[in-house]
């Protein structure tokens, strides 16, 4: 069993308890425990079970590379999946519950999938995708629904309950990784008086070397990493940060940070996640380097952990997995356990070193404390199914007969070390294979590139290769001082601090234990345990031809698990390369890619969420339409009155009443939302002139004409309405969605074209207020307010004028996207509220009402004028609709008139646009096409034409619409079909897409 | 995430305030060109590993065009510059040539 020590534990506090439940079960722990830890010490080493067997799993790892302990953490607006146990520190009163398991943890049916094992091989996923339907249905999905999914999603009416933020940071040199290594070169970096950010991921510093022993000049590792502390926390230009994971590394020296404030006292006040965006000079990487398993037939049995983690859960926090130990190694460092866990008091039962000749000072240590050990040997299995029982002892060189058996309940394994260099690799740092060690370390001559082509990551001790103590400091020293210099400070040249530690014999790489084992075996060795991929897998993919690395991982889904591969990497690597007889250099790595580890998806939105998410753009009459019924309706980042709905009425009785009103009485519209920019210069005719398929150049001061833009592709991108100002000014208006696009496709042309010409372009969309005054009594309201002379006399249509209504300060134009008599009137926009009150006063006697931006598209669509976005796509050009009337002939050029020339713009079957009348009345479908003869290459059928806008008329009292069809103006008539989603088939008639007020005489008087 | 220099207001601006235009010194071809000269103008791009000229605007900035001279394949920034000109200035060509010995790009080197 697994339980709590009487002595050691330096992390925890023995005399601060903590009560916390695991699956409704109440236990409990210490401050300074992690979930992991409490949960052994509570005797609760099932943690768990994998993603595709649903087999039993246990903790294997003591950090952030643990692959199986995962748990659903917390309850409500904070329940989260997927955490790890063992970087979970434990607090008062966490709930916490297993995953993938059903009914229970203890009893699973889902686990029937390790009996339909040899149907669920490598590639299962691809393979299944070759079978018909019915096999899918009946076969697969049921089996596959019940397993997919590692965790629960939280509830999705919950929201989450904490804050998140991100927080902008500049540093000379960022240190990632707070062990010696990390300390001592932080401190190499910081006096050359480099400003240092140093960020470690666990509440603790020092990382393993307290726990691996040894001293650093002269002192315990304990002691010499309070005292760099307390020299570095007394040092200005260093900041330093614990629970804060270096995440990624990007693009000229951009780098993530993921710092966890409130996970251990949830509820606490302040953010819960903070997402640092750093921007370093260099990056030193002192990350460390993460143990690897073995493979062995049963290693993912509850009771078989990494060596280290083992010795991690005893020094640190007083818990042993197990009572009756058994280490299996192919280095010395595994010796380490076996000491530690003979001083606490643990059975050791023997050391199975796979190398013949057996350790060195440190398994002479070990026999001196009475442990047996084994040289030579191997573990051929392991017994027992939620708990280690006993093993099976083979020669390694072998398949793994001849075995003796002995009863333990936990395993250490050891498989060598390797660098932890994720955040050296994501941004193109390149690796060599080390032969001696048996691991890919960062390659010197290739790390990532700075702006300046110069290196901008440096790696630091054990991330770097290093293993001995003194040999990583060492190489943190010169690190901290190679970043310091990149960074364009001068270093202190220092020695590095002494570290001593005892002498360590060479590892012999063992990828399969035994080295020969046989089919059985292999296909029990587990080498991702979160997602049950097994040596067998990984053989069986290489014989399939997957010769690729990136293609074996994908198809076996080695190292996709949440752990990123951390543990499985490297075995997994081997493996292939074996099988296909290759070096493991020349088969490579798969790609490093950030995060680290899981961030929060709460982090990487950081403040962004509800109100703030997108800022809302607001109309100066916006607070009044609100007020007023107005039913929002998105429009770019602004708010529009789709209608202003009155009490008992329903949004399409609004839409009607304001449709009939405009045409009728007297009708509002707040159109402060359209771009207007202004264009100025002795060149801005002529600029204009390129922009618009019209001639804007020739318009007369005081005259407004209706324009189109294109693309230098040919397509329509925006319309609208200039004024010419005066001899070197226009006004441009543009849709509502446009202006800042429209802003920016002048000012591109204006810089990167015609930079020569004497132009300046200014969006002044915000400046004003515009409000159109529409319908029969539009005059009569503007004459009620008194000031200039609104007489059609004074400003004839498509004319406009500065002058005062009222006491209003105001720019009127005689423009009309309604047909009916219109006057859109401009006001300073600190104006615009006022000026639309005044308006809603005065019109009373006269019928006033507002109408939004349904009644403004109905009453557009009754007078066939096209609408960007709706008779537009983005592949429509002013052809295809009918304008060509706008498209200057006399022009030499414009944007788009080349484009317009090409064969398939000039193609008589583009489809054209047309009015559509359906033959009983009612709407089309929006969107919808009509359906022509025959069939298509993929047999369906041909189509001849879309509808592209479609309304109820309240004043035809039918239904409108336009659309694209092929020959439509040669078909005026004739009746097409247009099926719609609903089963049914709607006949309309072709038409003149004008339905109302065809001679244009009411917007004219 | 990468950092440019504007030429214009001398910040080192980061990919964020920066929008992508693509590539630099393309000729325009208008009316008169043939179809090929107006396909290439509109549609053929140069997509190399390594030397690249593009177009970048300040745009959450000072809202100025301007040209990049840069290596795809290492992320090296060789230089900033007016996106006022034909063709990149010399010190440009110098900073590329110091660094990428023998390069070429369309009709530079
Ligand atoms: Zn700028």
């Amino acid at each position: 069993m697994s339980t709590r020590l009487a002595k050691q534990g330096r992390l925890i506090d023995r005399s601060k308890q903590i009560t916390f439940k695991f699956n409704g079960t109440t236990m409990r722990g210490f401050e300074g425990d992690t979930l992991a830890s409490a949960l052994m010490a509570n005797d609760q080493m099932m943690m768990g079970r994998s993603f595709k067997y649903h087999r039993p799993r246990g903790v294997v790892a003591s950090g952030a590379e643990e692959p199986n302990a995962l748990v659903g953490l917390g309850e409500g607006a904070r329940f989260e999946p997927n955490q790890r146990a063992t970087t979970t520190e434990l607090f008062e009163g966490l709930t916490s519950i297993s995953q993938n398991h059903w009914p229970n943890l203890e009893f699973d049916v889902g686990a029937v999938n390790t009996a339909l094992a040899r149907f669920l091989p490598a590639g299962f996923y691809y393979k299944m995708f070759i079978h018909p339907q019915p096999f899918w249905k009946h076969v697969y999905e049921p089996i596959i629904r019940h397993s997919a999914g590692l965790g629960k999603a939280p509830d999705k009416e919950t929201k989450d309950a904490d804050t998140y933020e991100h927080f902008y940071a500049f540093a000379d040199v960022l240190v990632v990784g707070g062990g010696v290594a990390g300390l001592q070169a932080a401190k190499a970096a910081a006096q050359s008086g480099a400003k240092v950010l140093l960020v470690e991921q666990t509440s603790h510093w020092g990382g393993r070397a307290p726990v691996d022993g040894g001293t650093i000049d002269g002192l315990a590792p304990d002691a010499w990493v309070e005292q760099t502390l307390t020299e570095l926390k007394a040092t200005d230009n260093v900041t330093i940060r614990t629970r804060t994971m270096g995440s990624g590394v990007y693009d000229h020296g951009y780098a993530l940070a993921y710092e966890r404030l409130t996970d251990h006292t949830p509820g606490a006040p302040g953010p819960r996640h903070r997402l640092w965006r750093i921007r370093a000079k260099q990056i030193v990487t002192a990350t460390g380097a993460i143990e690897r398993p073995l493979s062995f037939a049963g290693n993912d049995v509850p009771g078989v952990m990494l060596a280290s983690a083992m010795r991690d859960y005893v020094v640190n926090w007083g818990v042993t997995p197990g009572q009756r130990v058994i280490v299996a190694t192919n280095n010395d460092d595994a010796y380490r356990t076996a000491i530690s866990l003979k001083k606490a008091g643990v059975d050791v039962l023997r050391v199975i070193d796979a190398r013949t000749s057996g350790g060195g000072a440190l398994a002479d240590e070990a026999r001196s404390l009475g442990i047996r050990v084994d040289p030579g040997k191997a573990i051929a299995k392991v017994k027992g199914g939620k708990r280690v029982k006993k093993v099976a002892i083979c020669n390694q060189d072998g398949i793994g007969g001849a075995r003796e058996e002995v009863a333990c309940d936990a395993i250490a394994m050891s498989g060598g070390w390797s660098p932890v260099v994720h955040l050296w690799s994501h941004c193109g740092g390149k690796l060599i294979w080390d032969d001696a060690l048996a691991h890919f370390r960062p390659d010197p001559a290739r790390p990532p590139l700075g702006a300046d082509g110069n290196g901008f990551v440096v790696p630091a001790g054990a991330a770097n290769g290093p293993v001995s103590l003194g040999d990583v400091l060492a190489d943190a020293q010169t690190a901290g001082e190679a970043a310091a210099n990149a960074a364009g400070f001068t270093p202190k040249t220092a020695d590095a601090p002494k570290g001593v530690s005892e002498l360590e014999l060479p590892l012999e790489p063992v990828w399969l234990m035994p080295a020969n084992a046989d089919m059985p075996l292999r296909m029990k060795a587990w080498l991702d345990f979160q997602n049950d991929v097994k040596v067998s897998d990984v053989q069986l993919a290489a014989r399939e031809g997957y010769e690729s690395v990136e293609h074996t991982k994908r198809y076996t889904t080695l190292g996709m698990a949440t752990d990123q591969g951390k543990l499985s990497n490297i075995n997994g690597l081997a493996t292939l390369a074996n099988a296909l007889g290759e070096d493991i250099p020349q088969v490579g790595t798969t790609t490093f890619r950030p995060p680290y580890t899981p961030i929060s998806m709460g982090s990487i939105g950081g403040e962004a969420r509800g109100e703030v998410f997108q800022p809302i753009r607001k109309t100066p009459v916006h607070e009044w339409n609100d007020a007023n019924g107005a039913d929002w309706e998105p429009v770019g980042h602004w708010r529009r009155p789709y209608a202003y709905v009155r009490p008992g009425e329903g949004v399409h009785d609004a839409v009607n009443r304001e449709v009939k009103n405009a045409r009728e009485n007297l009708g509002l519209l707040d159109a402060s939302t359209l771009g207007k920019i202004i264009v100025k210069g002795p060149d801005a005719g002529k600029f204009l002139d390129m922009m618009y398929t019209n001639m804007m150049s020739n318009l007369k001061p005081g005259k407004c004409r209706y324009g189109l833009m294109c693309s230098e592709n040919g397509f329509l991108i925006d319309d609208g309405v200039v004024a010419r100002m005066d001899d070197d000014t226009w006004l441009c208006h543009t849709t509502t969605g446009g202006a800042e696009r429209i802003h920016g496709h002048m000012e591109e042309w204006m810089q990167t074209e015609w930079w020569d010409w004497n132009v300046y372009v200014a969006n002044v969309t915000e400046q004003y207020a515009q409000i159109a005054v529409v319908g029969p009594n539009a005059r009569k309201v503007l004459e009620k307010l008194g000031g200039m002379d609104v007489s059609d006399a004074a400003i004839p249509f498509m004319g406009w004028a500065d002058g005062k209504i009222g006491d209003f300060d105001c720019r009127m134009f005689r423009i009309s996207f309604s047909g009916e008599l219109s006057c859109e009137i401009a006001v300073p926009a600190s104006q615009g509220l006022a000026f639309w009150e005044a308006l809603i006063e005065a019109g009373k006697e006269f019928g006033v009402m507002p109408y939004g931006t349904e009644a403004l598209h109905i009453l557009r669509a009754e007078k066939g004028f096209i609408m960007i976005g709706d008779e537009t796509d983005g592949t429509i050009i002013p052809q295809d609709l009918g304008l060509n009337w706008a498209i200057s002939k006399k022009k030499e050029d414009f944007l788009g008139k080349r484009a317009q020339q090409r064969s398939h713009m000039t193609d008589r079957n583009r489809w054209k646009l047309v009015g559509l009348e359906t033959v009983d009345g009612s709407v089309l479908p929006d969107g919808a096409y009509a359906a022509g003869e025959g069939v298509n290459a993929n047999g369906q059928r041909n189509v001849i034409g879309r509808v592209t806008s479609t309304y109820y008329s309240a004043n035809l009292d039918r239904g409108i619409a336009m659309g694209l069809v092929l020959h439509g103006p040669d078909r005026m008539g004739e009746v097409i079909e247009f099926p719609g989603t609903d089963g049914k088939i709607y006949k309309a008639k072709i038409v003149d897409p004008v339905f109302y007020d065809k001679e244009g005489k009411k917007q004219n008087v | 995430m990468l950092t440019l220099h504007c030429p214009y207001c001398g910040v080192n601006a980061d990919e964020t305030e920066l929008d992508a235009g693509g590539e630099a010194h393309i000729k325009r071809h208008g009316p008169g060109s043939d179809d090929n000269q107006f396909h290439d103008y509109l549609f053929t791009r140069e997509n190399p590993k390594g030397v690249h000229l593009e177009r970048w605007r300040h745009a959450a900035g000072c809202g100025k065009w301007f040209h990049a001279a840069r290596c795809t394949a290492t992320l090296e920034v060789f230089g900033t510059y007016p996106a006022q000109v034909y063709e990149p200035p010399q010190d440009i060509k110098d900073a590329i040539s110091a660094k990428r010995p023998g390069w070429s790009w369309r009709e530079f080197e």
